[in-house]
């Protein structure tokens, strides 16, 4: 009897893993098909792609629309500006937050809690409530169609002030006492001690940069004017757009937002366990 | 309390330029955007009436308006509700542990790194008549062909499936993290207590997770009314017939298609009056969390 009970619920334990294996398998590729579609169909010619049934096999087109796309839409520039773009404000916004958390947390000055309120507060200001503006001002300062609208309105960071004040007040609190002792400063106390040990925040708060201005769309699309200029997400539109007979040509719009999508894919599974761990961090209170 | 360096000047010097991109580049236009609502002002506001809060008024009263008004609403329910309860349901299932059990996580949220051009461009392929996937589902399986082009409540629907799809990963990132703090011992007691798994979902898991909940609901909500417009963009431009002309785009067309800039930096103030009461409740619920977005 106690053995038939145990066989019993082994059994059930291993139907409800297999169900479980299941289910996700289900999940991951409901969630990965589009992707997966649009892959299929940048390798189709545009005859195949409007065949009925649709087909889902590999097609015999795919280097005529990549290459389609990339030369045609210019998607080699916009990639390469959105790169230098992506990478700058990367890098700006990190070393700004880096400098901001280090003054708050490993410093006294008047006025302290409400200077680290004042930066948090710009987490309600998206650019959508100040985009008229914002965009005269640009202007006036000549910035318009230039690299410089495109990163250093964007050089703040309450998102990584907000983490590196978490990160490093979780710290040994004679940290600074030990560094002085040594007779190490407050800038070679950042680089040498601070930093090491801050490397999963710095991995997730890059994934996040990266990827959020790799996918800037509106403030471009607004204040470049100049195709040389412009940064990928724009391509989209242009891909998306009608070609001179009136119509999509949807096997090279699907190969250009393979293209799109790439680089900040990278990043991210080059990333993720940064990532990952840096935003499990940031949960616990 | 971590001990401090005795200098003065040099955290002042330290926090000057991120102090001086936030002068400049938010607070400074945010301010002119409340002052630029009481003016009648052409692109480059090169002539200006004042005009109070006439603005206001014209928005409040233009039928237009108050569609895109409604319309963002019934599209930022939709997305943060199918949103939320799919990646719930997810993130419970990637939560067991099971062999692969990170590798499944991956593969569940790698979307996160999409744009929302990117989801609009892909769910326009998908939703077109002929070529895309959508129809042909549809239509073997149910003998159906909906008109997603050019019915006003089918593309609201389509920009929908699209928004919550974009969202998904980063919905299932911060479940899973919310999911890690909810102690096994709890359940296991609740379940030695003859709780089923239904019970125990609902009176322990999902209390439990209510923070996480809230400020996914919040987050959801600013990801609806603005991280959207490159995904109505691509799709839609707003139409058929205004059908998924959402808050966003109603500004966007206003400001550099129609050049009104006052009536523009009116609804910029809409806008923020909107994300302020959502801070706000999302402060007095959850307290000190972080926004990913930027």
């Amino acid at each position: 009897m106690g053995l038939r009970r145990l066989n019993y619920y082994r059994a059930r334990k291993k139907a409800f893993i297999i169900l479980t294996h299941l289910a996700l398998l289900i999940a991951a590729f409901a969630i990965a098909f589009p992707v997966i579609f649009a892959l299929i169909k940048s390798t189709q010619s545009t005859a195949q792609i409007f065949s009925y049934p649709p087909k889902f096999t590999i097609g015999r087109s795919a280097l005529e629309n990549y290459a389609v796309a990339w030369n045609d839409y210019n998607l080699g520039r916009l990639m390469l500006n959105t790169f230098i773009v992506a990478l700058s404000v990367m890098v700006g916004k990190t070393l700004l937050s880096l400098f901001a958390a280090l003054a708050i947390v490993f410093f006294d000055f008047p006025f302290k809690n409400l200077i680290f309120f004042f930066i948090l507060i710009t987490l309600m200001m998206p650019i959508p409530v100040r985009i008229v503006p914002l965009f005269d001002l640009v202007r006036k300062f000549g910035w318009g169609d230039t690299f410089w609208a495109l990163t250093i309105p964007f050089f703040a960071s309450a998102t990584g002030t907000f983490l590196f004040r978490q990160h490093f007040m979780s710290f040994p609190t004679s940290l600074v006492d030990a560094a002085r002792v040594d007779g190490v400063g407050p800038l070679r106390f950042l680089w040498q001690i601070l930093v090491p040990m801050s490397m999963n925040t710095i991995g997730a708060l890059a994934v996040i940069e990266f990827v959020y201005m790799w996918n800037q769309y509106l403030w471009p699309l607004i204040i470049i004017s100049s195709n040389k200029n412009q940064l990928i997400q724009i391509g989209l539109k242009m891909l998306t757009g009608a070609g001179p007979q009136g119509m999509i040509n949807w096997g090279v719009a699907m190969a250009g937002t393979v293209i799109t999508m790439l680089p900040p894919l990278i990043v991210f599974l080059l990333l993720q366990e940064q990532f990952m761990r840096g935003f499990a961090l940031a949960e616990e209170k | 309390m971590q001990s401090k360096f005795p200098h003065r000047s040099l955290p002042l010097l330290l926090l000057f330029p991120t102090i001086a991109v936030c002068v400049i580049f938010l607070y400074y236009p945010l301010a002119r955007s409340f002052e630029w609502s009481l003016y009648r002002a052409a692109f480059m506001g090169l002539r200006r009436i004042y005009v109070g809060f006439q603005n206001y008024l014209r928005l409040f009263t233009s039928p237009d308006y108050l569609y895109s008004l409604s319309i963002s609403f019934l599209f930022a329910a939709s997305v943060v509700m199918l949103g939320l309860s799919i990646s719930l349901t997810i993130a419970m299932l990637a939560n067991r542990k099971i062999r692969g059990a990170r590798i499944y996580r991956i593969a569940l949220i790698w979307p996160y790194a999409l744009s929302a051009a990117v989801a609009g461009t892909l769910w326009r392929f998908l939703f077109n008549p002929t070529a895309g996937a959508v129809n042909y589902f549809l239509n073997s399986l149910f003998g159906l062909k909906p008109d997603w082009v050019t019915s006003p409540n089918l593309a609201l629907l389509s920009v929908i499936v699209a928004a919550v799809w974009k969202n998904l990963g980063y919905n299932i990132v911060f479940f899973l993290a919310g999911l890690q703090n909810v102690p096994g011992e709890l359940l296991e007691a609740a379940r030695i207590d003859g709780a089923g798994a239904w019970r125990c979902f609902w009176r322990v898991t999902f209390p439990l997770l209510s923070p996480t909940t809230f400020f996914l609901f919040v987050m959801n909500t600013i990801y609806a009314f603005f991280g959207t417009f490159g995904l109505i963009d691509v799709m839609t431009k707003g139409g058929p017939i205004n059908a998924t002309n959402i808050l966003i785009y109603n500004l966007y067309r206003d400001a550099f298609q129609h050049n009104k800039w006052g009536l523009a930096a009116t609804q910029s103030v809409v806008l923020f009056v909107l994300v302020v009461i959502l801070t706000l409740i999302q402060f007095r619920t959850t307290g000190r969390r972080v926004h990913y977005g930027a």
